[in-house]
C-alpha cells in the first residue's frame, strides 16, 4: 500500500517538473533560447493566485484567480520577450542564458519583496481531503495534479497539430528565416510562446502551491526541471513530461529505499548519465551538424 | 590618431602594441606595488583585504574567461573546480606538504580533475554543457558531505596559514604580505594566459569559439583543443580556490555554491567577454557592488533617516545591471572602453556602427 502512495505522490510532483520542464521546451523549441527563470516563472504564477484567492489579499474565488493568473503571466511572459529579448536576437546563446539567470534573480527578489519570504499555502477548495479506499489514503490535490496535467497536455497537444497558431509555431521554431518568406510574423510568434509558456508556468505554480507551501526560493526547483528537460531531449514536448514523471518518481523511491542522501544526488545524477551516455536526451532530435 | 605600421609578422604577436601601451602597463604594476605602503601608513588594512580578494576573484575570472570567453564552452560549474584546489590544498599542507610545492600541485591536480570531467561532456555543446557543469556544481556541496573524512563535510575545515620557508603568511597577521603573494600569482598567470593567446594553442581556442566547423577544417582537432582549455581553464580556477581558502581561513560544504559559478559567470560578461580585461574589470565590480550598497545604505540611515533594508537586493542590483550590460553594451566594460578609445583614437572619423555585429538567422538542427 505504501507503494502505490509513494508512486502517487511521485507521479504529482513529476507532474509539475514536467510541467516547467514543458515550458523551457516550448521556448527552446520556438527561440533556441533556454529560459533559466521558468522556475521562477513558476514561483511568479503561484504568488499571482495566492495574491487572487487567499482571504488576506484578494480574497477572489478560486476558480476565477485560475484563468486571471494564467493571463498574468502569459502577459508577463509576452512582456519580457517584446521588452527584453526581442532586441537580442542574433546574440549569442550565452548571453540569453545569463540574461535570463539575471531575469530569475530580480523575479525572486521582487516575489520577496510583495509577498514576504516566508512560505505561503494556497487555499484551494480541495485542500486537506483525502481519498481512502482499500486502506489507500490519496490526497485530492496530488490526484487533481495529475488530471490537470493529463488535460494540459492533451490540449497543448491539439493546439501544436491542429491550430493554424499552433502550425505557426512550429514553422517559426525550424527555420525562422523560411518561416519569414511564409508570411509567418516570427517575432510576434515568439512572444506568443513566451506568453504560452508563462501561462503553463502558471498553472504549474498553482498545481504546486496547492499541494504545499511555495516561498520565493521555490523558484530553484526549476533546476530539478532542467533534469527533466535534458532527460527527455529538450526538444520534445512528451519527452519533458516523462523526464518530469522519471525525476519525480525517482525522488520519492530512493529516499524511502536508497542509502541517505541519495535522494538529493539522484535527479542531477541521471541527468549526467543522460548527457554522458546519451547526449540528445531519451527522445533525441538533433542530427550531426553538416556543412 | 596613432598608426600602428606592422613591418613583421611578430608585430601580431608581439606583448604590447607599441610603446605607449607598455608605459602605462608598467605605471599601473607599480601603483598595484605600491597600494600596501598607502594601507601601512594608514594601519587600515580592511580595503586591502578588498583588494586582495578582487584580485583572487580576477584568477578565477581569468580561468573562466579562457574557457568561455576564448573557446566559447560555458561553464556553469566552476566553483566546482575551485571547491577541488582549495581542498586538495588543505589536504596537501595537512599532510605536511611545503606551500611553495603544493600551490603549483593543486594547479595541476585541478587542471587533471577538469581534463578528466571535461571528457565525456565535450561531445555536448551550448546548453547541454551549461546544464551539466549546473549540475556538477549543485553536486558538489553533496560530495563534500560525502567525503567527510578528508573535507570535514557540514562542520567545515580550517586552511592553514601560508608558509613560504618558515615565512608566515596570514591573512589577518600579516595582510600586506598575503597581498604580495596574491599579486604573484595574478602576475604569474596572467603572463602565461597572454602567452598561451599568442601561440598556436590560443589561435585554435579562438577558431573553435568562432566556428568549429571551419575550425575542424583548419584541421583543429575540436576534443582535443577543448580539452586543453579545461585544463588551463579548471587549473586556474584551481589556484584561485586555494588562495579563496586561505583568504576565507574557514571552508565549508556551502563555500562553493551554484550561486558563486554563476556569479563568475556573471562577472565575466559584465567584465567583457573574450578579453583579460574583462576578468579583472568583473572583478571589480563584483567586489565593489556590496561594498557600494553598504555604504549607500549607511548614507541614507544618516543623512536622510530613511532605513533600506531589503533582503535580496544585492543581488537585484546586480542582475539589473547585468540585464542592462547585456543589453545595452553586449561587449561589456572592456568594450565600452574600446568604444571610447576608438572614437579618440580616429577623432573626427568614428562611426556608429564600427562595432556593430552581423545578423544571425535560426535555424535549427532539430528536424522534427
Amino acid at each position: 500500500m505504501d507503494f502505490v502512495q509513494l508512486v502517487v505522490s511521485g507521479l504529482a510532483n513529476g507532474c509539475v517538473y514536467g510541467l516547467i520542464a514543458l515550458g523551457f521546451v516550448l521556448i527552446y523549441k520556438a527561440t533556441e533560447a533556454v529560459n533559466f527563470a521558468q522556475g521562477d516563472f513558476m514561483m511568479i504564477g503561484a504568488f499571482v493566485c495566492v495574491g487572487l484567492t487567499n482571504a488576506e489579499y484578494m480574497g477572489l474565488s478560486f476558480w476565477l484567480a485560475i484563468p486571471l493568473a494564467m493571463l498574468i503571466m502569459a502577459a508577463l511572459g509576452y512582456a519580457f520577450d517584446w521588452g527584453v529579448l526581442r532586441h537580442m536576437s542574433g546574440q549569442s546563446q550565452t548571453s540569453i542564458v545569463i540574461l535570463t539567470i539575471a531575469l530569475g534573480f530580480i523575479l525572486r527578489f521582487a516575489a520577496g519583496t510583495i509577498w514576504s519570504h516566508e512560505p505561503v499555502s494556497l487555499e484551494t477548495p480541495f485542500a486537506g481531503q483525502d481519498l481512502r479506499f482499500n486502506g489507500i489514503v490519496l490526497g485530492i490535490d496530488e490526484i487533481a495534479i495529475i488530471v490537470v496535467t493529463v488535460v494540459l497536455t492533451a490540449l497543448l497537444f491539439l493546439f501544436f497539430s491542429r491550430t493554424k497558431l499552433g502550425v505557426a509555431m512550429q514553422a517559426a521554431s525550424q527555420n525562422q528565416l523560411a518561416a519569414y518568406y511564409m508570411g509567418i510574423p516570427v517575432k510576434r510568434i515568439q512572444s506568443m510562446v513566451w506568453a504560452l509558456s508563462g501561462a503553463v508556468a502558471a498553472v504549474a505554480g498553482i498545481l504546486f502551491a496547492s499541494k504545499g507551501a511555495i516561498d520565493p526560493s521555490a523558484g530553484l526547483l526549476g533546476i530539478k526541471a532542467f533534469a527533466a528537460a535534458a532527460i527527455g531531449g529538450f526538444g520534445s514536448l512528451p519527452g519533458a513530461l516523462i523526464g518530469g514523471l522519471i525525476i519525480g518518481l525517482v525522488e520519492p523511491f530512493s529516499s524511502r529505499y536508497g542509502p541517505p542522501g541519495v535522494s538529493q544526488i539522484a535527479p542531477y545524477a541521471i541527468l549526467l548519465l543522460v548527457l554522458i551516455f546519451r547526449p540528445g536526451g531519451l527522445f533525441s532530435q538533433s542530427q550531426k551538424k553538416k556543412v | 590618431m596613432r598608426f600602428v605600421f606592422k613591418t613583421s609578422y611578430d608585430a601580431d604577436i608581439r606583448w604590447f602594441k607599441h610603446g605607449a601601451q607598455m608605459f602605462w602597463y608598467a605605471i599601473l604594476l607599480a601603483i598595484m606595488l605600491a597600494v600596501p605602503l598607502y594601507f601601512m601608513a594608514t594601519g587600515d588594512p580592511y580595503l586591502l583585504g578588498e583588494f586582495t580578494s578582487v584580485l583572487i576573484f580576477a584568477i578565477a575570472g581569468m580561468g573562466l574567461m579562457l574557457l568561455t570567453g576564448q573557446t566559447g564552452l560555458v561553464s556553469l560549474g566552476h566553483a566546482t573546480f575551485m571547491a577541488m584546489g582549495c581542498y586538495a590544498n588543505v589536504l596537501l599542507l595537512n599532510a605536511g606538504v611545503p606551500w611553495l610545492i603544493s600551490f603549483p600541485l593543486v594547479g595541476l591536480l585541478a587542471g587533471v580533475f577538469g581534463t578528466i570531467i571535461a571528457f565525456p561532456v565535450l561531445r555536448l555543446h551550448g546548453v547541454y554543457l551549461a546544464l551539466a557543469t549546473l549540475a556538477m556544481s549543485i553536486l558538489t556541496g553533496d560530495f563534500i558531505i560525502l567525503g567527510e573524512a578528508w573535507t570535514g563535510g557540514v562542520s567545515g575545515i580550517a586552511v592553514p596559514d601560508i608558509s613560504i620557508f618558515g615565512y608566515g603568511v596570514n591573512k589577518y597577521a600579516n595582510p600586506y604580505a598575503y597581498y604580495y603573494v596574491v599579486l604573484a600569482v595574478v602576475l604569474i598567470v596572467l603572463a602565461f594566459y597572454r602567452n598561451l593567446l599568442r601561440s598556436p594553442t590560443g589561435r585554435s581556442f579562438a577558431a573553435v569559439r568562432d566556428s568549429e566547423i571551419s575550425a575542424q577544417a583548419m584541421g583543429i582537432n575540436l576534443t582535443r583543443t577543448k580539452a586543453t582549455s579545461f585544463f588551463f581553464s579548471c587549473a586556474a580556477a584551481g589556484l584561485a580556490g586555494a588562495l579563496f581558502g586561505h583568504n576565507a581561513t574557514y571552508v565549508t560544504h556551502e563555500t562553493f555554491d551554484v550561486v558563486m559559478s554563476i556569479t563568475l559567470l556573471l562577472m565575466i560578461v559584465i567584465g567583457g567577454l573574450g578579453f583579460i580585461h574583462g576578468a579583472f574589470l568583473g572583478a571589480i565590480v563584483v567586489g565593489l557592488i556590496p561594498v557600494l550598497i553598504a555604504n549607500g545604505r549607511s548614507f541614507l540611515a544618516t543623512t536622510f533617516d530613511v532605513n533600506i533594508n531589503i533582503p535580496g537586493l544585492e543581488s537585484a542590483m546586480f542582475a539589473s545591471i547585468l540585464i542592462g550590460f547585456i543589453l545595452f553594451e553586449p561587449m561589456g566594460l572592456y568594450g565600452r572602453w574600446l568604444k571610447i578609445r576608438t572614437y579618440f583614437e580616429l577623432f573626427p572619423f568614428y562611426r556608429k556602427d564600427m562595432f556593430r555585429r552581423q545578423k544571425s538567422y535560426l535555424k535549427t538542427e532539430r528536424v522534427k
